[in-house]
């Protein structure tokens, strides 16, 4: 393990990274990666959820190649050096941010969108200019293999790695030294990896999870309220971060919502759901045997159908339910919706304060001025109003959690922010060293004062400050010099 | 009931500021106006105090106290105080073909209770310019600061609180058990600033909670000089940001990197530089600070054994004075090139040229801040490129960290994260991705829905080749 860090290592010490051509002809060969083994890739990702091609497509495929495109077009501009606000001390220098690569990158990927966990990250991290080391989650097998073979065939073989494992192998590999961990997965193992990251001093991105509270206002169209819920909720079987994972309403609304739930389930999966080639199942035993203890003294409205075999679980609502239960205290992360009756937005903005801060929350209502008061008194990594999901979609969004529901944020020129140094630089000239005069000792009150004057004082017009400073440097330094 | 002995001295404290923040109290720009004039008065009212405790502690002149201490704090308070609601505005984002109509925007949050932990050695700024940032972010604030500047502590414990509100600011006292106490606790963000050492203790403490951290530590800031320089104006330059405050300074030039040659010359320019700065006898110039206490004074003077010492050297235990020294012909094994020097000594590495230099810089951890001397800006460009650093400045010594709009931090084990004006904002803020959809629009979301057919897969081919802009459509 040790070794094969080292030599990513040594790649990147090369400098092979780091020009804007290499990058850019990387990024190109991951584009021809995805469009050329389209097959393969989709057909990893299908055996690993049992998901249909579309959806594979449209949810990991598509935003892949959104993300290539988008660094491929702003990449040269995003490496360039960016000058900064100067004031009167600095007005004759060259002050700019320049962005750097880090180094050495891990990037940890997670099972539910095997192939977009690991591979958008990985785009943000080689348009850095980074060396990256790839260990996709074991448990989407498949799509772990697919990485560990295609990888290597589009894109440079000692500055881009893949290193499959279970638990052992990602322990060994959290020993050694990275410039940067980004993580997807859950808080326990984030904790983990923070510890990790700490024994180096290494910077981390955690993408975690949480109850994402989903609250339906009196004032709304259930129909369509409805209809964007149950296809947020059950795609990818509800395993996804920022799935809707419960709902708050009044208690009057819950018959209703329901029946609308229940209709549109029919609309998008058919009579029996398990046939519909677009209704995925649960990654594995584990994850279906936690699912289902879920259930267990809840009001199934509808849905609770199971078949072990195939890891099926039906898309299910529960109702009343009560907070104080086992599936109100994890993230759910499957196709089970709990409705937990409040009395009105007050109740639920209360409830959800009074729990750990969510990755996503929602909130559906015609009145502007309620999802105003619940973005306004709570917090989550993100919000959409009157949809789900979708904040997801905008890559000029920061895409991460905050509090339990982790740490920093990715997407689009994000990811390439995370993954770079922005140094600071400041270019002086060797010249005018009269003006320095002005605070090397021996000290003296007018030195004091002059000094505060340059550091503290602003000018609007910048080449009205850039006379007045030589003006008053010259004077300052006479002055001082005369004062002696 | 009995004061038990393991009763936590942090409890309360920690709860009421947290009880706090939950009702909302600091998220006003009124509220949080309030507090920066309260910091800008506590400074104020108390200039002469602050100028008397920073010269107890660190034998600071009114010049290095109001320069490097209060002019920088009173700075951050008035620039902060001018742009407040500027930043809290929320932040509006371009949008997708999907999303054209809808309302997108980053909206920046306030963490909730965050634990500021300061160093010793600007025992003001360090303190009060992330606490600027914290309190116009709208968080509630817990102050731990050093206690080992300890006339500057009591400042900081029995007059700052006055001027704030103290339902959402504490200061905390103690030292490293405390502290380490104090970090069993949760918070919503630790801002620490000192050494890599206890800044791992600090991120493993955090990791517990999953609380963000912003680490400004530190490390050894190599300063390249050029063979093409003049060796009298390198000299002033880098004389003065070593010595200033006796040298410690985490962003001091720790070490000079220059060829033999240059060597010869630089040293009599920096004889004369530190005759001219301090006198004969440097040990009563008002201008040179001393060190902060008994322990790093014997470290320091263990390190005048390195080389030879070509200026300087002299020491004194009773006034935990060392005089500017340079250091030669020192090996890289030895202590004073091993660990970061944090006082008034200047070792010179010799090398063969800028080559020879970068491979120096990068054979080590990258540091704070680095250096490079030179008329010739492609020299000066070209070590830029090809290392790495928290920042960098050509042909000077620390003076990017006084321009509010380039980022103050490290990188590797200099740091994680960074501050100074806006970026102190935003260090200390959640940006929320807010995006506001119509509760109407339905038919433009009909290609997301199930069933899914080829044809389905064929109109969302064609909608991703449309676009105008590289974002998803679903």
């Amino acid at each position: 393990m040790e070794r094969e860090v080292q030599r990513v290592r040594q790649a990147f010490l090369s400098g092979r990274s780091r020009p804007l051509r290499f990058r850019l002809q990387q990024l190109e060969a991951l584009r021809r990666m995805v469009q050329e083994r389209e097959k393969d890739i989709l057909a990893a990702i299908c055996s690993d959820l049992c998901k249909s091609e579309f959806n594979a497509y449209s949810q990991e495929v598509i935003s892949v190649l959104g993300e290539i495109d988008f660094m491929l077009e702003n990449l040269p501009e995003w490496v360039t050096a960016k000058p900064v606000k100067k004031n009167l001390l600095t007005m004759l220098d060259e002050a700019y941010l320049q962005p750097q690569p880090l180094g050495v990158v891990l990037i940890i990927g997670a099972w539910n969108y095997p192939f977009l966990l690991i591979i958008q990250p990985l785009i943000g991290a080689i348009a850095a200019g980074n060396a990256v080391i790839i260990k996709p989650s074991e448990l989407s097998e498949n799509t772990a293999t697919i990485l560990a073979k295609l990888l290597p065939q589009y894109l440079d073989q000692d500055l881009y790695i893949v290193i499959n494992g279970g638990v052992e192998e990602t322990t060994e590999l959290l020993k050694q030294r990275f410039d940067h961990i980004l993580y997807t997965g859950n808080t326990t193992v984030g904790k983990i990896v923070m510890e990790a990251a700490a024994k180096h001093l290494t910077p981390v991105t955690l993408e975690l999870g949480g109850k994402s509270p989903c609250y339906i206002d009196k004032d709304c169209d259930l129909d369509i309220v409805c209809r964007r819920i149950t296809w947020g909720k059950y795609m990818n079987c509800g395993q996804t971060c920022i799935a809707p994972d419960y709902i708050l309403c009044e208690a009057s609304l819950q018959n209703q919502i329901v029946q609308k739930i229940k209709e549109t389930v029919k609309e998008f999966y058919g009579e029996n759901v398990k046939e519909s080639p677009d209704y995925e199942r649960i990654i594995n035993r584990r994850h279906f045997k936690r699912i289902l203890s879920l259930l267990e003294g809840q009001k199934i409205a509808f849905g609770g159908e199971t078949d072990e075999a195939t890891r099926y679980i039906a898309p299910t609502v529960l109702t009343d339910v009560d907070p104080k239960t086992k599936v109100m205290q994890e993230e759910i992360f499957g196709p089970v919706l709990p409705i937990v009756p409040v009395n009105n937005v007050d109740e639920a903005i209360n409830f959800i304060n009074e729990r750990e801060k969510p990755l996503a929350l929602y909130v559906f209502s015609h009145n502007n001025k309620l999802i105003k008061r619940m973005i306004d008194e709570t917090s989550s990594g993100g919000v959409t109003g009157n949809d789900v999901i979708m904040h997801f979609m905008l890559n000029s969004f920061p895409f991460g959690g905050v509090g339990s529901s982790g740490m920093g944020a990715y997407h689009g020129k994000h990811t390439f922010d995370t993954f770079s140094h922005q140094r600071p630089c400041l270019l002086k000239s060797l010249k005018r060293e009269g003006a320095n005069k002005l605070r090397y000792p021996p000290n003296s009150q007018s030195k004091v004062d002059w000094g505060k004057f340059f550091l503290l004082k602003r000018f609007n017009k910048e080449k009205l400050g850039l006379l007045l400073l030589t003006f008053l440097g010259i004077v300052a330094a006479v002055l001082v010099k005369g004062l002696g | 009931m009995d004061a038990s002995p393991w009763m936590d001295p942090f409890e309360d404290t920690l709860r009421r500021l947290r009880e706090t923040f939950q009702v909302g109290h600091t998220r006003s720009a009124e509220f949080r106006a309030a507090q920066l004039r309260g910091l800008g008065r506590f400074l104020q009212d108390n200039k002469q105090l602050l100028h008397d405790a920073l010269a107890q502690d660190l034998h600071k002149s009114a010049f290095e106290s109001e320069l490097s201490e209060v002019a920088i704090s009173q700075g951050e308070v008035n620039l902060a105080l001018r742009n407040l609601r500027a930043w809290m505005k929320d932040e509006h984002v371009p949008k997708s073909l999907a999303t054209q109509l809808d309302s997108a925007f980053i909206r920046k949050e306030p963490f909730g209770l965050v634990l500021i932990i300061a160093p010793w050695n600007y025992p003001l700024n360090l303190t009060l310019v992330p606490l600027v940032g914290a309190l116009a972010a709208g968080n509630c604030v817990v102050l731990k600061p050093s206690e080992i500047s300890k006339s500057i502590e009591k400042i900081l414990a029995e007059e700052l609180p006055r001027y704030l509100d103290q339902s959402c600011f504490a200061v905390v006292l103690g030292g490293p058990q405390e502290t380490g106490q104090l970090l069993e606790h949760r918070f919503d963000y630790i801002f620490f600033t000192g050494s890599p050492r206890v800044g791992k203790i600090v991120m493993t403490a955090a990791a517990k909670h999953l609380t963000p951290v912003t680490l400004e530590l530190g490390g050894k800031n190599p300063c390249y000089v050029d063979d093409n320089c003049d060796p009298q104006i390198v000299a002033n330059r880098v004389a003065w940001f070593r010595y200033f405050n006796a040298g410690q300074t985490c962003v001091a030039p720790d070490y000079l990197l220059c060829s033999p040659e240059m060597q010869e010359r630089l040293l009599p320019a920096l004889q004369s530089t530190i005759t001219r700065f301090y006198g004969d006898d440097p040990q009563s110039s008002p201008n040179l600070g001393r060190i902060i206490n008994q322990k790093h004074f014997q470290r320091l003077r263990a390190l005048l054994g390195c080389g030879r010492v070509a200026i300087g050297g002299q020491s004194d235990e009773h006034d935990r004075y060392i005089a500017p020294t340079v250091l030669v012909d020192v090996q890289e094994a030895e202590p004073v090139m091993q660990e970061e020097i944090f006082g008034p000594i200047l070792p010179i590495m010799n090398v063969r040229g800028v080559d020879e230099a970068i491979e120096f810089i990068n054979r080590r951890e990258k540091p704070l801040a680095l250096f490079a001397f030179s008329n010739s800006s492609q020299v000066v460009k070209r070590i830029l490129a090809q290392t790495s650093s928290g920042g960098f400045c050509g042909n000077d010594g620390f003076m990017h960290i006084t321009l509010a709009s380039l980022p103050f931090g490290g990188v590797g084990a200099s740091g994680i994260g960074r501050y100074h004006g806006k970026f102190s904002f935003d260090t200390f803020s959640h940006h929320r991705a807010c995006l506001l959809r119509s509760p109407g629009m339905e038919k433009l979301n009909a290609i997301r829905y199930p069933p899914h057919s080829p044809r389905h897969l064929r109109k969302l081919v064609v909608a991703m080749e449309a676009r105008d802009c590289s974002c998803t459509l679903l």
